[in-house]
């Protein structure tokens, strides 16, 4: 007993020495943090814990507001808000994650490209990447969709080359910081291959910044994959997401605004959450310098 | 002229000043060396009524200014001394300027400010100050921007603006320590001309003993936020007491073709939030004793001079 | 010297115009079937698709075909819209003035309330007013625009009534769309100038200032503002698109017409021809806004102006 409770501690410790845990040290970033852990936990087991099934109908009772037993009421064809919300959270997180996974790897790969070769590539991908860093997620995301179509894969495509630019920037302002760092001259003048500076040297260095960030943009991933959903270019019907049930609730806006209100306070809630608590890390890991930077 | 007693200075509960006292006369140049972080700064910009600025306070001592007490006196009166009867000069002459105005107006700001001149009054005065300091073509320079000019020609263009307004004091922080070696030499002769030529009253900040012994009539040396010693520049150099001011002056060369062996003095300087208890050179002196480790050494004087040291003497 | 810079800078917008023409006219030649289908409406004769297909020389090879289609733009024609029937051109021209209207006010409100509340909130020494404009920051720069779109017709409009519901009809139809719009441009704004003044503050410069026996107000008006000006102007000019964006989202919750509503309109009908001009007017006013906010930047900043480019 007493050896599981030293252990438990000194694991405890252990992780109140991380960034992760330093993150977590102010009340803010306790809560944002708890509440962030709190909404996968939801996500994934939301079969488990959804009081109604999302998709199940109940025409009677349509347009039900708030109350027992369905807490969050019900839209206009007596589907259970709360079951949908919790649903959609599934949706809206994995979608953006996913998103902002692929967006991080593309982009790292060309940012880590353009800062360590230079040249005419850099100049080549630096010009794509400030064109399209000028123009509205939004806009971008359109021109994709218009593209390939509505649904859930061409969403989750959209966001990626929508952030795509913001990982690339930081990623090669990174490097062409690093670059100039003594250590990594001395490594290049011991002979070593680009490919393991980069691997061994550069990258790992290069990594906290993209990875907070990308956490922020996971945020604002959310908010672009419900703007595309309350477009209807994103979920189809009846797959639920935060963005497509606004958009079913718009026709109903007067008659059970509850459809409405409550997906958007929850992307609000969950957008500021990710806000707060990328920025309490990237206090605990000191890097807001490295990020503006770039 | 200025007369600073007993100062002390604290951010919060840190006191990273304490114990500074000098005297400066009409005329004279008063040098206050010390490594970085012994308080020099500081001390600047306590006499500036800057503190605040940087979240600092003076907590004790008394700083008089042509009879007039400054640590009591009200914002707007210290404005109107501030540039006006004491002017500064900072360290590093590349950032000093506002980068997004001409030079003439920067100037010019100062002589409007303090004496009341009209914009045309106030930049034929910037031309002619700026032609004193040997600055080739003036009225062409009022139209550059600082970032098309070198940083000797900055720091003199900074030196226009303390003596615009012909103050009483100046106090030049480090004036020289951004510069090459060669304008380094331009920029301290330059000042050492004023002095004499205005009868003005310079407090020199430098870590440079060299520089004091061959401009400054007095000298204060600083340790660890701590005035350790003080006095005529002929005694402390002739023979000086404490043992951290002769291991300063042993760290000056003598000059080329001299064999001879130059010291170092071995240890760190300590940071503000680990100044030792008692001497705060004990840890790095040849002569501590225990005494040294556990009281803080007074102040003893001796003729113009002052040392702060538990067992004062020249070099054994 | 500033002319100079705004030649140079305007020359650079040639690679970048023509980089955005390509993708915005790839758009129908990357849609599965036949390009043609894209671009008439269905059932149409034979005549009129043999006449498109000369217009546009759909059987020639793209590079004859993009200089036909980007020739015809330079003389106005943006083509026919397929569900509307009527030239894309007229639809931009008939909506243009309300986007334009839209997003000016948006963008004035945005700065000049962003700017306000930034510096109240880089200089105030009260924590309190601090807290309550730093809040308002987080929660301007996260919640979505249409949700509170949607939440202020809900409010202002169907509880209070004191705006219209929906359309463009008087000034009074205006003021919910710009406050939804500028809500997201003001937070923005206001965390840049509140960041900037904050560094400005920190420049060695100002303590030089301060030992000139300047007072703390002039050394603010007089040199913090200007430096924290340049970031702020910055964001403004590449923002110009996101509130064009903003615009996109907000025009089409509210049923305002404008070039956001009619893209958005298009883009489920599936008519090509407006999709393809909407974006085009669209990236013009982005490129646009960032060529003034780098000429403004210019004109405040000699160190700018004279960079080599």
């Amino acid at each position: 007993m007493t050896s599981m409770t030293g252990t438990a501690a000194r694991a405890m410790a252990g992780f109140g020495n991380t960034s992760l845990g330093r993150a977590f040290g102010s009340w803010l970033g306790k809560i944002a943090g708890g509440f962030l852990i709190l909404l996968v936990l939801v996500a994934i087991f939301a079969p488990w814990i959804t009081p109604f099934d999302y998709a199940a109908q109940d025409l009677m009772n349509g347009n039900a507001p708030p109350g027992w037993p369905h807490l969050l009421g019900t839209d206009q064809f007596g589907r259970d808000v709360l079951s949908r919300v919790i649903y959609g959270a599934r949706t809206s997180l994995s979608v953006s994650a996913t998103a902002i996974a692929i967006s991080i790897a593309v982009g790292m790969t060309l940012g880590a490209a353009a800062g360590y070769f230079g040249g005419l590539f850099e100049r080549a991908v630096m010009t794509v990447v400030d064109l399209t860093w000028s123009f509205p997620d939004i806009l971008i995301a359109l021109i994709f969709v218009a593209i390939i179509g509505p649904g859930l894969t061409s969403t989750t495509f959209a966001i990626a080359i929508a952030y795509l630019a913001q990982f690339t920037r930081l990623t090669r302002a990174q490097i062409v910081r690093l670059k100039r760092e003594t250590f990594i001259e001395a490594t290049i003048n011991l002979g070593a291959k680009p490919r393991h500076i980069l691997q061994y040297h550069l990258l790992p260095n290069a990594i906290a910044p993209v990875i907070v960030v990308g956490m922020l943009a996971i945020g604002d991933g959310i908010v672009l994959e419900a703007t595309l959903g309350f477009f209807g270019l994103g979920a189809q019907p009846p797959t639920p997401s935060w963005g497509a049930m606004m958009s079913s609730g718009t026709a109903q806006l007067f008659l059970s605004p509850w459809v409405i209100i409550f997906p958007g306070v929850v992307v609000a809630v969950t957008v500021i959450a990710v806000n707060l608590f990328g920025d309490e890390l990237i206090r605990a890991l000191d890097i807001r310098d490295r990020i503006r930077g770039a | 002229m200025l007369e600073v007693s007993n100062l002390e200075v604290a951010f919060g509960p840190v006191a990273p000043l304490s114990g500074v006292s000098f005297a400066l006369d009409k005329g004279e140049t008063l040098g206050i060396v010390g490594e970085s972080g012994s308080g020099k700064s500081l001390t600047a910009m306590s006499v500036m009524g800057l503190l605040p600025l940087s979240g600092g306070r003076i907590t004790a001592g008394s700083i008089v200014f042509d009879g007039q007490e400054l640590t009591t006196l009200s914002e707007p009166a210290y404005r109107r001394l501030r540039g006006g009867r004491i002017g500064l000069i900072t360290q590093n002459p590349m950032t000093s300027l506002d980068p997004l105005q001409k030079i003439g107006p920067q100037v010019d700001k100062v002589a409007v400010l303090h004496l009341g001149m009209t914009a045309r009054e106030a930049r034929a005065r910037t031309v002619e100050i700026l032609g004193t300091l040997r600055i080739p073509e003036p009225a062409l320079i009022c139209e550059r921007y600082p970032h098309q000019m070198s940083g000797g020609m900055k720091q003199r263009i900074v030196i226009a603006m303390a003596l615009a307004a012909d103050p009483d004091v100046l106090v030049a922080d480090e004036p020289t320590t951004a510069l090459d070696v060669t304008v380094q030499a331009q920029i301290i002769r330059l000042l050492d001309d004023l002095v004499k030529e205005r009868d003005l009253s310079l407090v020199l900040i430098t870590h440079d003993m060299s520089v004091v012994a061959q401009t400054c009539d007095k000298v204060v040396v600083m340790y660890a936020g701590r005035a350790i010693e003080h006095g005529p520049v002929g005694a402390i150099f002739g023979a000086p007491q404490h043992p951290y001011t002769q291991a300063l002056i042993g760290c000056i060369p003598k000059g080329l073709g001299q064999d001879e062996q130059l010291t170092g003095i071995p240890g760190t300087v300590p940071t503000v939030l680990n100044y030792p208890k008692g001497c705060p050179f004990h840890p790095r002196c040849p002569r501590a004793q225990g005494i040294c480790a556990t009281d803080r050494p007074a102040h003893v004087t001796q003729g113009d001079s002052a040392v702060a040291c538990h067992f004062p003497g020249e070099r054994a | 010297m500033l002319l100079r810079y705004i030649f140079f800078r305007a020359l650079m917008l040639i690679p970048v115009s023509i980089s955005i023409s390509v993708v915005i006219f790839m758009i129908v030649h990357l849609l599965p079937g036949d390009p043609i289908d894209n671009l008439i409406r269905v059932g149409s004769s034979p005549d009129d698709r043999a006449a498109l297909i000369t217009k546009y020389g759909l059987d020639q090879p793209l590079v004859v075909q993009y200089f036909k289609w980007i020739g015809a733009m330079f003389q106005g024609d943006f083509g026919e819209a397929i569900v509307l029937r009527r030239p894309v051109a007229d639809l931009i021209a008939q909506n243009l003035p309300y986007s334009l209207t839209l997003g000016g006010l948006a963008f004035a409100f945005s700065s000049i309330v962003g700017i306000i509340l930034g510096t109240i909130s880089a200089t105030t020494r009260s924590t309190l007013v601090e807290q309550v404009v730093r809040g308002f920051i987080l929660l301007g720069s996260t919640v979505p625009g249409f949700w509170l779109a949607l939440l202020m017709i809900l409010f202002f409009a169907v509880q209070l009534q004191w705006f219209p519901v929906s359309g463009a009809k008087g000034w009074d139809s205006l003021v919910l769309p710009v406050l939804t719009i500028g809500f997201g441009g003001v937070a923005l704004v206001a965390r840049v100038t509140r960041v900037a003044l904050l560094d400005a503050r920190r420049e060695d410069f100002v303590t030089l200032l301060h030992a000139k026996g300047l007072p703390a107000r002039a050394i603010l008006t007089g040199h913090l503002m200007p430096h924290a000006m340049l970031p702020v102007v910055t964001i403004l000019a590449l923002r110009i698109g996101w509130i064009l964006g903003g615009a996109v989202t907000v025009e089409f919750v509210f049923g305002r017409p404008g070039l956001g509503s009619l893209l958005i309109r298009a883009l489920g009908q599936r008519d090509y021809p407006v999709v393809q001009g909407c974006l085009l007017m669209l990236a013009l006013a982005v490129m646009l806004g960032t060529l003034i906010g780098d000429v403004a930047q210019a004109a405040m900043d000699p160190r700018i102006r004279e960079a080599k480019k």
